[in-house]
């Protein structure tokens, strides 16, 4: 049973289809790379997917559930999570609040036991949920700043991080929310050859380490070539082929789409 | 002198009332990203409704204070789940549309004295209750803002889709942070009328609603220190300015524009004024 189903899915905005009859599967712990020319649908699969935008027709299948046209903070509980394009992080949180923010799905202690507990001192709530589930959190948050490589700039503001840096951050937040399958949209986007390099040795690193699927959107060649096991190509909106990297790069419609027609 | 700290006590009570509705805004537009221009609404609804559990029900002070801000959290509640859903700016929209149909619909219902006003209130409320009601408002906002829940407010405040998309919802947190604050609003209504002795529906209109939101802009977004500060320095202001005698109003607007030019970010600019934070401020010039 794949990890994530998509069947026919549709989606029009009034006359433009944008996405149109897309049906692709992802095995768990499988990387998927989605390509194709700018205004293929790319995104728009990341939008359908995470709930972003209505499905006009067809289906999602996570985990056995069916997600589409569900809340997107629904679908992020069911654990897919993405980045985005341009990068959207807390700009004004430092980078431990940004990661600490994103882990809050892993307590679970209410409202009233933060009113009640919270400030006081140690020896007074040492054993309620409150404390301890923040102490988690904090120590969670540690955690994935240390694999990330952030923990230096813990207390850097995400806006001010040098680009690099911030779409690594993005990456932490996104897998401090404990997905099972993460979406990214264009990591290596302004990257440079050497910082691509890093970051396909991040993405397989993160794959075992937590257990992960990846979908992503990429036109680094290089990237996409490297480290996926399976790659989806779409064009005008249609899926065009889909297969291994070796398959697809020989695919005669693909070279077609991207090089033009003889 | 003795008439001196009376007339004081007299504005810190006063500023000390404002505060709580100062405080619920706080955490609905600094720390949530909302904007209310009906927050005046909500502490009509509950001023009046601790008048009528007090002199037509005879409950007790603290029950009916209570009660009054259960009440206008209730109210809240009906308003959010009709405005949160949508984007954009409809929720202030509304909130100010709603804001106006309470001080209208207090105007005319006879049974709580119309537009001419209810005297005669029982006076319950003194400069040490509001003193206490006070610091336990603020730690709760506190508390509540150094929780995952606060946390969320905040995120919810910085970027709606990154929220969503690490699994915040939208919706509860919106509604959460109203409710609290229509709650402090309520509770600041009820001292205000067991305060004055009296209620006139022209004391919650919009003004008041706008007067309280430029009070937390002063003061700072996302700073409790910062509403703190800025409720006791604006509504203490104009007592101040009493020598001004017609100019008063004047001069109160000229010092709000001065602030907002020469500090955008507000008094506190989104910092909190604690212990650790004076400390450092302490500690850095001895470093160099």
């Amino acid at each position: 049973m794949a990890l994530l189903e998509v069947n026919n899915l549709t989606k029009a905005f009034g006359g433009l289809t944008a996405v149109n009859d897309v049906s692709f599967s992802i095995e768990k712990n499988e990387i998927t790379g989605l390509i194709g020319p700018n205004g293929a649908g790319k995104t728009t699969i990341f939008n359908l997917i995470t709930g972003v935008y209505k499905v006009t027709s067809g289906n999602i299948i996570f985990n056995e559930i069916n997600i589409e046209n569900k809340d997107t903070y629904k679908i992020a509980q069911y654990g897919i999570t993405r980045t985005f394009q341009n990068i959207r992080l807390f700009k004004k949180l430092t980078v431990f609040e940004n990661i600490l923010t994103a882990c809050h799905n892993n307590a679970a202690y209410s409202l009233g036991e933060s009113i009640l507990f919270g400030g006081l001192p140690v020896f007074l709530n040492k054993k309620t949920r409150f404390y301890k589930e923040e102490k988690m959190l904090k120590h969670q948050a540690e955690e994935l700043m240390e694999i990330m490589g952030l923990s230096d700039r813990r207390n850097f503001i995400a806006n001010n991080l040098p680009y690099g840096l911030q779409r690594r951050l993005e990456i932490a937040r996104a897998l401090a929310s404990n997905p099972k399958l993460l979406l990214l949209d264009e990591p290596a986007a302004g990257m440079n050859p050497d910082e691509t390099e890093k970051l396909m040795e991040l993405i397989m690193e993160i794959r075992d380490r937590f257990d992960l699927t990846v979908l992503l959107i990429e036109h680094h060649m290089d990237l996409v070539m490297g480290v996926c096991d399976n790659i989806v190509v779409l064009n005008f909106g249609c899926k065009l082929a889909e297969g291994s990297p070796f398959e697809v790069q020989n695919n005669p419609l693909v070279k077609e789409a991207y090089l033009g027609g003889e | 002198m003795d008439l001196s700290w009376y007339y004081l006590k007299g504005i810190l009570t006063l500023a000390g009332i404002y505060m709580l509705p100062v405080l619920g805004l706080s955490l609905l537009t600094g720390f949530t990203g909302l904007f209310s221009f009906g927050h005046a609404g909500f502490m009509a609804i509950g001023g009046y409704t601790t008048a009528v559990m007090m002199t037509k029900l005879k409950i007790p002070f603290i029950p009916s204070l209570l009660i009054g801000g259960f009440t206008a959290s209730f109210v809240s509640y009906l308003i959010g789940k009709l405005t949160l859903k949508l984007k954009g700016d409809y929720f202030c929209i509304a909130t100010l549309g709603f804001g106006e149909a309470i001080r209208l619909i207090l105007e005319n219902v006879q049974y709580f004295g119309g537009a001419r006003g209810w005297p005669g209130l029982p006076l319950k409320t003194n400069f040490i209750t509001v003193v206490v009601i006070d610091i336990i408002a603020i730690l709760i906002i506190r508390n509540v803002i150094y929780s995952r829940h606060g946390r969320n407010m905040i995120a919810v405040r910085e970027e709606e889709l990154a929220s969503q998309v690490v699994g915040i919802s939208l919706f509860k947190y919106k509604m959460t942070s109203l409710m609290i604050s229509a709650f402090y609003a309520g509770v600041g209504g009820g001292l205000l009328g067991t305060y004055l002795g009296f209620l006139q529906p022209k004391i919650f209109s919009l003004v008041r609603s706008t007067e309280l939101t430029i009070i937390v802009i002063f003061g700072g977004l996302g700073s409790i220190t910062g509403s703190v500060a800025g409720a006791i320095v604006l509504v203490a202001l104009p007592e101040i300015l009493r020598s001004f005698a017609n100019w008063r109003l004047v001069v109160y607007g000229a010092a709000v524009v001065f602030i907002m030019i020469a500090r955008p970010e507000g008094l506190m600019g989104g910092k909190e004024l604690s212990f650790s934070a004076i400390k450092n401020l302490l500690r850095k010039p001895s470093k160099n």
